[in-house]
């Protein structure tokens, strides 16, 4: 994405930021491998949810059950796949993704 | 109304009147007392100022810097060693465009150790995006960081800003000064403006990012609006002299020109050796002799222009130094005025430095009639004899 960066005068004085900035940040776009979920495998523990330190992973409150992965902010670190206790989640690199 | 103050109670009844809404502070010789006869007012209910007792110089800047992103006005005072703690918060607070002001208390920087006055220590914070105000007696730092809070606030500055005085030398001579009533203190310094991206979206329960990282795509453009504030404070800093003058009489402008008019040999020089420097200026006048002064009161934004002006006429200049500045070349003052009477068409006054006083030791009027007597030969002969001088030190 292109951005129109502003030039000295055009900005908030001091560095300053709006809140919630992070979220026109799409980390999606590091990611090498992305984590699959193993519906069969899961027994919907939340620990993923947890480990995940971008708030990737998406469990549904009502139902109690893992729904999918949040491919826009998830890195691709891998740590809901380590921490996984079911072997439910597997890390795929992206480019055998693209093949499919 | 006349008072009887040492420089660090003038500095701690400025702060009383201006009644700040944070002072974040660690104590330090010898500023210590700033802050402690300060507490003693937070204690006695005469403020309203949320005093932080902090562990350390680098906390306290930090605690300022906290306060002032918040919209508080904040406050501190320092020295030496604990100026040198807070170096890294003391560009972020100017980074941030923060009108933090503070009281600093000038001293030698270790090592070896000394408590006594230099100005090695607010000298090493030049860059830092910080104004600096240096005062020739303890009246002067009363009024000083009074106007601090003025043109620190100033929309169009928004910068740090140090007071200093000369450590042991004002910080604990008492003095008679003339101090304002509480009421025309604080109805000249009033109410701090709200900053307007920062202080609204926080009121208006919008959260905000302050200090992000910032890389090769927005640094620069940070950084030059820093500048801007310093460019602005050129025009700002006179301003409120004036007005300052208006209210209360006595008027502020960079520097103090004295005697200098006519005269065929200056010295410059900052803090409280100005005042020993015009006693040997009217000595040698009465002689005679064609001497003349300029006191810098702000070493940043530094008056180029204004500099260079005032001294087109004279024909040697001594710069009296209070710091090493560590280059083999001088003092770290002596480069910069060169500098600014670089520009100067036609003939240009000879410059030499004079490095004194440093951790402390004495200068006397007979140190200051050596130097003159030197600028005077310089001028005289109307080449360089050299580049530097140690004045006082054992050889
Ligand atoms: S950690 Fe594994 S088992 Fe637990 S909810 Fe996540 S994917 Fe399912
Ligand atoms: S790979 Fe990392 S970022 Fe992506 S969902 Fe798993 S823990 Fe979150």
């Amino acid at each position: 994405m292109e951005e129109k960066k502003a030039a000295w005068k055009e900005l908030p004085e001091g560095d300053v930021l709006e809140g919630g900035s992070s979220l026109k940040f799409k980390t999606g776009n590091w990611r090498t491998d992305r984590p699959v979920h193993i519906p069969e495998k899961c027994i919907h523990c939340f620990i993923c949810w947890i480990a995940c330190p971008d708030g990737a992973v998406k469990v549904n409150a009502e139902t109690g059950k893992f729904e999918e992965f949040n491919y826009d902010y998830c890195k691709g670190c891998g740590i809901c796949a380590h921490e996984c206790p079911k072997d439910a989640i597997k890390m795929v690199n992206e480019q055998e993704v693209d093949k499919k | 109304m006349k008072a009887a103050k040492t420089g660090n109670e003038a500095f701690a009844e400025a702060m009383r009147q201006i009644n700040p809404d944070v002072v974040a502070a660690y104590p330090i010789t010898p500023a210590t007392e700033v802050v402690q006869i300060f507490s003693q007012f937070v204690a006695d209910g005469l403020v309203k100022t949320e005093f932080v007792a902090v562990e350390s110089e680098h906390s306290a800047m930090s605690a300022c810097i906290g306060a002032s992103a918040a919209g508080a006005r904040a406050m501190t005072g320092t020295s030496s060693q604990g100026l040198a703690l807070m170096w890294e918060m003391l560009y972020i607070a100017g980074g941030l465009r923060l009108p933090i002001v503070m009281a600093v208390v000038n001293r030698a920087l270790s090592s070896p150790i000394n408590i006594h006055c230099d100005h090695s220590d607010s000298i090493g914070a030049r860059d830092s995006g910080w104004i600096q105000l240096f005062s020739e007696n303890v009246q002067e730092a009363y009024d000083n960081i009074i106007q601090a809070v003025r043109i620190a606030e100033h929309p169009d500055v928004n910068l740090p800003i140090m007071a200093t005085t000369d450590g042991f030398i004002l910080s604990h001579c008492l003095e008679t000064l003339d101090m304002l009533s509480d009421e025309d203190v604080r109805s000249f310094v009033g109410d701090i403006p709200e900053r307007s991206t920062l202080v609204k979206s926080l009121r208006e329960g919008k959260p905000i990012t302050l200090g992000a990282l910032d890389l090769q795509d927005y640094y620069f453009e940070h950084k030059r609006q820093s500048a801007e504030g310093m460019f602005n404070a050129m025009k700002v800093i006179p301003e409120i002299g004036k007005e300052f003058a208006k209210t209360f009489g006595r008027e502020y402008g960079f520097f103090e020109a004295y005697k200098l008019a006519d005269a065929d040999a200056a010295i410059l020089v900052m803090g409280s050796t100005s005042g020993t420097a015009k006693d040997v200026v009217d000595t040698m006048r009465a002689e005679g002799k064609k001497v003349g002064l300029v006191k810098l009161r702000v070493y940043r934004p530094f008056p180029a222009q204004m500099l260079a002006q005032a001294l087109s006429g004279i024909k040697a200049l001594g710069i009296m130094d209070r710091a090493e500045g560590m280059s083999a070349v001088s003092g770290p003052v002596y480069p910069e005025i060169c500098a600014a009477l670089y520009d100067l068409p036609g003939k240009k006054p000879v410059v030499q430095d004079y490095i004194y006083g440093l951790g402390g030791r004495d200068v006397s009027l007979n140190d200051i009639r050596y130097i003159f007597d030197e600028v005077l030969k310089s001028a005289q002969t109307g080449k360089k004899a050299y580049t530097l001088k140690y004045v006082g030190v054992r050889e």
